[in-house]
């Protein structure tokens, strides 16, 4: 089993996929249906090849596994793929959502069918792609190449702003990323190749550090994103369809804490250190000021879109303490919200689909109607805002610790925003869900359907599960964030 | 005899283009000359292919593995411009055999431009191809636009023509010789009348690539020209110029190559910087081509000013990009006709995807190409570009390009923006034409998979780039 070149096959199922739908009509509605199953077992089928990666992991090696180099560009840019603890969680994590947002759109998207599940797949490509990536040229290409099937997801199939904000979406995320292309060619001429292993090891200068950390920070502070360079999240989730959300929110803004965790911290350790205060200010700004903001929306996925902001202000705080439960917080973190915010924004979906509005004021008390429904959302309201018992709360109280032992301001800061996190999340919550059913146009609104309840099984479970017992995540991705912080702190010393 | 075995290709295109010419009186017939010389210019690239490295005529005309390469790269872009031909001869009022005859000498001429290593070759390649040139923008004559942009081309084309001379006059005043090869022999450092002629020679040319500030030409014609005879402006001329330009300025000047990189520099910056602002506000689609190709030239010319062998690795590379994407839209832009009418505005195209999702999908990925954004073919060449750059230390230009890559992303997305995100209009009934599919399927097809499979285009420029390094 393991002789197999097990990445490759996880990164070209989407593309056969694609060939695939091609070649499958798209006029009738039975024909709809044929495209939509296809694409589902075909992103489930890369969901179980992916388990096998999983279980085939060997957790006590922090080193790179599953390596496998071709000749790409020339001798030193070569098409090579590799995961190690680290990433071998978001790959996982990647292959696990997309299926569940093919399973989402059945019903929401109502046109141009075969075009949008082909942009998914493609997406799901990309993503992958940077999670495998062991040459920073291909990670390059994976990074900006998902801005193609993103841009038309948001401006096809989205809101009513819809070509503002994927416009906005677009040139935010490019800007930041082109800098990074020319810090990677500065890479390249300096040690003489893009192997991404080799540079992890390689010590570059300090002068040439600051300058290689901050076009890299330019990249992932907009993609994360961080406080000021946020804007574009909420006007994106707000116009996206909902899967388009789900993918945003749970994979897109990770591929930059991974860059964070896998790049700035790891290559260029002494700037790394030089700025951490910046990114530790930056961090405390977003969490707190973006809850204050997520307190006064009128749109529910403007609310979570700002949450995610502050939840991702947790994660860079975790990842620039440079200790082993910071950085190990901040994936623990990463990984639980991209299950916690996607289901979120499901949540949202089902809702929307049914009353087609996402203003908080036109819901209440659906409990009445809703149980399932509302027992699930509780779920997932509890662990966003870091209840004990859910994932939520492994990631944000490691990060907590380890910003403790850095610098008590900071943590009684970060503290504040768990508290924050609370009152929007519980306001959201008692308004949609609590209450009096009055409004006519809910009443008869209907609970989860089967397929809703297939969606958000998995989801809870899994979102309890961490919460419960996160040894089997942590003993995962333990060595090889050892192996990370060792490689930093013998750096710095 | 041996002699003359240098120049087999171009000796053979001639005579065979003068026969079609003068067959052409009696046959009659635009479509089988067409097909006739389609044929020759192939057959004329395979012997370009088959000639071995050498040079003669008193090291006049040289053929060497860059030559050959760029020689390749011209016939391509003149058999595009003539598979262009038939489908929108009539449409257009081009329906007259000399099309391809002027193509044929135009070739010629740029062959010998490509090949030239004295000035008096170069200058009489040039010509060649301008005069031909002239007279194809206007060759829809019942057309205003078209003869103005034939008159407006050759104004300026005579004025570059003048300037070039000029400064053609200084360098043989200075160094008293005409060869390449001469010139760098006799260069002395500190002659301001051979610094005055290398302005004037790169302006002369710069006018023929152009690039900022000698662009002005370049929109009208670009619009007022018929279709096909500006997929050809786009494709081989300026190849070919830019081929004159380094062999110019690395032979002769290779010994001082700061006194000429800062005038590269500039042009350079001059094009990036102006065609991605100016393009934001077009509406016609081949004048929105203008300025991109303004705007490619500018990123060619980060390789010219680098002066390496990774530059002009990194200029061929562009190039063959840059053709290839050029086929893609140029035969796209001979799709949009309805009802024997050619529209060319962007907004002609709103809502294309309703209609035709295929051709759709291939043309916004062909905009995602030229704006750079990877895994497409755009974005390798952009990206060996910033490469040569930055190993040559040109930080400036490196991000002066990066930033005017971001601008030029908001126009070409904004076409992807009429074609997805807008209300359809009418159907475009242009796509059944063979000859127009067997370009635009292939050409987008290479443009999506380059990434696959990069290395024969790479080693082809490295293999070419060692002439000069």
């Amino acid at each position: 089993m393991l002789d197999l070149p097990i990445l490759s096959i996880i990164l070209f199922i989407p593309i056969l996929g694609i060939l695939l739908l091609t070649f499958i009509k798209s006029e009738n509605e039975g024909s709809q249906i044929n495209l939509k199953q296809t694409t589902l077992w075909i992103s489930f089928l890369n969901f179980i090849v992916s388990l096998v990666l999983l279980f085939n992991f060997d957790q006590s090696d922090p080193n790179f596994q599953f390596e496998e180099e071709y000749f790409w560009l020339n001798e030193n840019i070569s098409y090579h793929l590799g995961v190690d603890g680290i990433s071998v969680l978001f790959v996982v994590l990647t292959t696990f959502l997309v299926p569940v947002c093919i399973l989402a759109s059945y019903e929401s998207i109502k046109f141009s069918i075969k075009e949008y599940l082909i942009a998914f797949l493609a997406l799901e490509v990309f993503m992958v792609g940077v999670f495998v990536s062991m040459d920073l040229i291909l990670f390059y290409l994976f990074f900006e190449g998902g801005l193609i099937p993103m841009f038309l997801i948001i401006g096809i199939w989205g809101g009513e702003r819809r070509v503002y904000s994927t416009f906005k979406f677009f040139l935010y995320t490019l800007t930041g990323s082109v800098f990074m292309l020319l810090a990677i060619i500065y890479m390249y001429w300096e040690v003489g190749t893009s192997s991404i292993p080799i540079l992890m090891n390689y010590n570059f200068s300090y002068e040439s550090q600051i300058i290689l950390w901050l076009a890299f920070f330019a990249s992932f502070a907009v993609k994360i994103p961080m406080w000021p360079f946020h804007t574009w999240l909420p006007d994106a989730h707000v116009e996206a369809p909902t899967a388009g959300s789900v993918i945003l929110a749970g994979i897109l803004l990770k591929m930059a804490g991974y860059g964070f965790i896998r790049f700035s911290i790891t290559m260029f350790p002494d700037a790394s250190l030089y700025f951490a205060p910046m990114v530790f200010t930056l961090s405390i700004v977003a969490i707190i000021f973006t809850s204050l903001i997520a307190l006064v929306q009128q749109d529910m996925k403007k609310l979570i879109a700002y949450s995610s902001v502050a939840h991702m202000g947790f994660v860079t705080l975790g990842i620039f303490t440079f200790t082993l439960q910071g950085i190990e917080g901040a994936i623990i973190q990463m990984i639980s919200h991209g299950i916690v915010s996607a289901a979120l924004f499901l949540c949202v979906g089902v809702i929307y689909d049914r009353i087609h509005t996402r203003e908080i004021d036109r819901y209440g008390g659906l409990v009445n109607r809703m149980p399932m429904y509302s027992f699930s959302f509780m779920i997932f309201i509890l662990a966003s805002l870091g209840l004990p018992g859910t994932s939520g709360f492994v990631g944000e109280f490691l990060i907590l610790l380890s910003i403790f032992s850095v610098n008590t301001y900071f943590a009684f800061f970060a503290t504040t925003g768990v508290v924050l996190a609370a009152t929007y999340s519980l306001w959201l919550y008692r308004k949609i869900i609590f209450g009096e059913l009055i409004k006519d146009d809910l009443k008869d609104i209907i609970d989860l359907t089967k397929r809703e309840i297939i969606i958000f099984f998995p989801l809870v479970f899994l979102t309890l599960f961490i919460g419960v017992y996160p040894k089997p995540l942590i003993e995962i991705l333990e060595p090889s964030t050892q192996l990370t912080v060792d490689l930093v702190n013998g750096k710095l010393d | 005899m041996n002699i003359f075995s240098l120049v087999i290709p171009e000796i053979a295109l001639f005579i065979s283009t003068t026969i079609l010419l003068m067959a052409g009186l009696f046959v009659k017939k635009t479509n089988s000359i067409n097909l006739f010389s389609i044929l020759i210019l192939f057959l004329t690239g395979l012997l370009v292919v088959s000639q071995s490295a050498s040079s003669g005529f008193s090291n006049s005309f040289v053929n060497d593995e860059f030559s050959k390469v760029f020689k390749i790269i011209i016939i391509v872009g003149s058999i595009t411009s003539l598979l262009m031909f038939p489908s929108s001869k009539k449409n257009l009022n081009i329906d007259i055999y000399e099309y391809p005859i002027l193509i044929c000498f135009a070739t010629i001429g740029m062959m010998v431009m490509v090949s030239a290593n004295d000035l008096l070759a170069m200058f009489i390649g040039l010509e060649l191809q301008s005069l031909c040139l002239y007279v194809l923008a206007s060759f829809n004559r019942n057309s205003l636009q078209s003869s103005e942009s034939g008159i407006k081309y050759f104004i300026l084309g005579a004025l570059s023509s003048g300037l070039l001379l000029f400064g053609i006059s200084y360098i043989y005043g200075f160094t008293g010789n005409t060869n390449f090869n001469l010139i760098s022999a006799t260069y002395n450092k500190d002659s301001l009348g051979l610094l005055i002629g290398i302005v004037f020679v790169c302006s002369g040319l710069a006018f023929k690539i152009s690039a900022v500030p000698f662009h002005m030409w370049t929109p009208d014609v670009y619009q007022g020209a018929p279709t096909p005879v500006t997929g050809f402006f786009a494709l081989a001329p300026k190849i070919a110029a830019i081929a004159l330009l380094c062999r110019f300025l690395f032979v002769s000047f290779g010994e001082s190559a700061s006194d000429w990189q800062q005038i590269i520099v500039f042009l350079s910056i001059a094009s990036m910087i102006f065609a991605s602002f100016a393009a934001i506000a077009q509406t016609n689609i081949k004048r929105l081509m203008a300025y991109s190709s303004i705007g490619h030239i500018g990123y060619a010319l980060i390789g010219v000013a680098c002066f390496s062998h990774e530059g002009t690795k990194s200029l061929i590379i562009y190039l063959i990009i840059y053709v290839i994407m050029n086929i893609s839209v140029f035969s796209f832009i001979l799709f949009m006709k309805k009802k024997n009418e050619y529209y060319e505005n962007i907004s002609d195209l709103s809502g294309l995807y309703k209609n035709n999702p295929l051709y759709a999908a291939l043309i916004s990925l062909t905009m995602f190409s030229l704006a750079g954004i990877p895994p497409l073919a755009g974005f390798f060449g952009k990206f060996y570009i910033f490469m040569a750059a930055i190993k040559s230390d040109m930080f400036l230009l490196a991000i002066v390009g990066i930033i005017a890559s971001i601008i030029s992303a908001f126009y070409y997305l904004r076409i992807v923006k009429v074609i997805y995100f807008d209300e359809p209009a009418d159907k475009f009934d242009g796509y059944n034409s063979k000859s127009l599919n067997i370009l635009f399927i292939p050409s987008t097809a290479i443009m999506i998979l380059f990434f696959i499979y990069p290395a024969p285009i790479i080693s082809v420029a490295s293999f070419a780039s060692k002439t000069f390094f």
